[in-house]
């Protein structure tokens, strides 16, 4: 295996001092895909904001390639901002430095491509406020495309995504890995996790991280999402149901 | 226009033109109740400089540095919870302000300090005002991106590697500064009219930050200058006077058709 991208060695971490997560070790390589699965609370965006450095840890340690580029939930981000996609796409620039001075050429550049790879160059004028669901989270993993780290934090990039911006995102993840970039991204969706090279699950500590074929049995399904899951289909653990208690919805998985 | 009302107006112009920038990321970032505390919570400190025949500016900038420390001490109290905490600390700073200023030999009177006396600018203010919009505008225009990178998503922010903490406190000193000056004009209580004010009047009707804060330092800069000229023909006091033009132009602004995102 390569040298890990991302690595935490029993990483704590919470807010007030208070751990909301605590005992989480695991490490990815460059090219890796991890899905990050829990319930709501579980300690997925903790794990993400300990990551990106918002949060320092309360124990532990964590250690990254490169600086991380994070890509929210919508939700998360203020709508009635005065921006265009355009101008949440080139805010990934500023990584590089110089965030006195206008953009460069070359940043502008970097921007519309990116929005022509997540397949909204024609949106790039739009305010953000104004894009659909699928369209912010499509703005927002542009900003992430003109960061160009090495490492990727997906917050649950499909949920409430139309099925044209899933299946757009889902491509993009693919070139990204392909590239040799390594993605954690954050779900409710079990049976979607079989799809990654390596599950993580969360429930306040850390359940089960491996292949999903050795890591995602019955029990560590149901020691993840505890009173959230429904199993359908008593043989084996491949029909469940998480129950999001947040929005009063449901996805099945 | 007299050449007492010229100087107040270029006062205004300046002083308030900046808190009209700066007030759309005041409204952005939700500090408009800390901005409210801070300039009520200064207020002993002004008292204490007009007790002591010092500059305004120095009391304005002390007192704000005094009620900062105070109100966080306040807020950090878990048993009443922060609102409570800065409330408490924030009537008491009034309360003890009023206090020193209705002592019978107390100079200055206390409604020019709680309500401003932008006819009695001096040119110290003057030059003071010129200062912060060369100072702060610079401070502005470099911090636009990042700024607005943090207002947007804080989380993604900090991935960019900007602190949003870093990031808010950079702009309460901003808007410390902005309040220490513009009270001059506008007193401890009226001072947030030219903060809160135009960016409520524009925020409906830009599609850019950079839009946002020239939009907001033109209504405010109007204002001032509508203000004084109110107050020249209807013999009112002149701070509430722009103080109330600035209202009503965020009235009006929030009463039109948007252009932007609503």
């Amino acid at each position: 295996m390569n040298a890990p991208a991302v690595v935490t060695d029993a990483l704590s971490a919470g807010y007030g001092g208070r751990p909301v997560l605590t005992d989480v070790s695991f490490a990815a390589a460059p090219g890796q895909t991890v899905c990050v699965l829990g319930p709501n609370g579980g300690g997925k965006t903790t794990l993400f904001r300990a990551l990106i450095g918002e949060l320092e840890p309360l124990a532990g340690s964590v250690t990254l390639s490169g600086r991380p580029a994070y890509v929210a939930q919508t939700e998360r981000t203020r709508l009635d901002f005065p921006v265009s996609a355009f101008d949440v796409a080139l805010m990934g620039a500023l990584v590089r430095g110089r965030w006195w001075l206008p953009p460069r050429r070359s940043d502008r550049v970097a921007a519309r491509a990116a929005l022509e790879r997540v397949g909204l160059g024609a949106e790039a004028d739009t305010a953000f406020g104004e894009l659909s669901g699928g369209q912010r989270q499509r703005a927002l993993l542009a900003r992430a495309l003109v960061q160009d780290s090495p490492v990727l934090l997906l917050d649950e990039p499909l949920a409430g995504v139309d099925p044209a911006s899933a299946q757009q995102i889902d491509a993009v993840f693919a070139e990204l890995r392909a590239e040799g970039r390594t993605l954690l991204v954050s779900s409710h969706d079990v049976e979607g996790a079989r799809g990654f090279d390596l599950v993580l699950c969360l429930n306040r500590r850390q359940v089960a991280f491996g292949p999903p074929g050795a890591a995602l049995d019955r029990a560590t399904i149901e020691a993840t999402y505890g009173r959230e899951l429904i199993v359908l289909d008593e043989a084996g653990a491949g029909r469940a149901v998480t129950v999001q208690h947040h929005d009063h919805g449901h996805s099945e998985s | 226009m007299s050449g007492i009302e010229l100087r107040a107006t270029i006062e205004l112009v300046l002083a308030g033109g900046f808190c009209g920038a700066l007030g759309f990321w005041v409204l952005s970032e939700r500090l408009a109740y800390a901005g409210e505390s801070l300039s009520h919570g200064m207020l002993p400190g002004l008292v204490l400089a007009a007790l002591a025949g010092a500059p305004l500016l120095l009391g304005a900038a002390g007192g704000a540095l005094a009620a900062a420390g105070l109100i966080a001490l306040a807020a950090r109290d878990t048993r009443v919870g922060p609102d409570t905490g800065t409330a408490v600390a924030v009537t008491g700073l009034v309360g003890l302000g009023s206090l020193l200023a209705l002592a019978p030999d107390a100079p200055q009177r206390l409604g020019e300090l709680l309500f401003g006396d932008p006819l009695g600018v001096s040119d110290g203010d003057l030059a003071a005002a010129a200062a912060l919009v060369l100072a702060g505008g610079g401070a502005l225009a470099a911090l636009r991106r990042p700024l607005a990178a943090t207002a947007f998503d804080p989380a993604g922010a900090s991935s960019l590697g900007f602190s949003p903490a870093l990031v808010r406190l950079t702009l309460l000193g901003l808007m410390a500064a902005a309040i220490a000056i513009a009270v001059q004009g506008l007193g401890a209580l009226l001072v947030l009219a030219a903060l809160v004010g135009p960016p409520v009047a524009v925020r409906r009707h830009v599609r850019t930050p950079g839009e946002a804060m020239l939009a907001g330092a033109a209504v405010a800069a109007a204002a001032g200058a509508a203000g004084v000229q109110l107050s020249a023909h209807a013999g009112s006091a002149a701070g509430a006077s722009v103080a109330l033009v600035l209202c009503a132009a965020a009235g009006l602004g929030a009463a039109l058709p948007a252009r932007g995102l609503g």
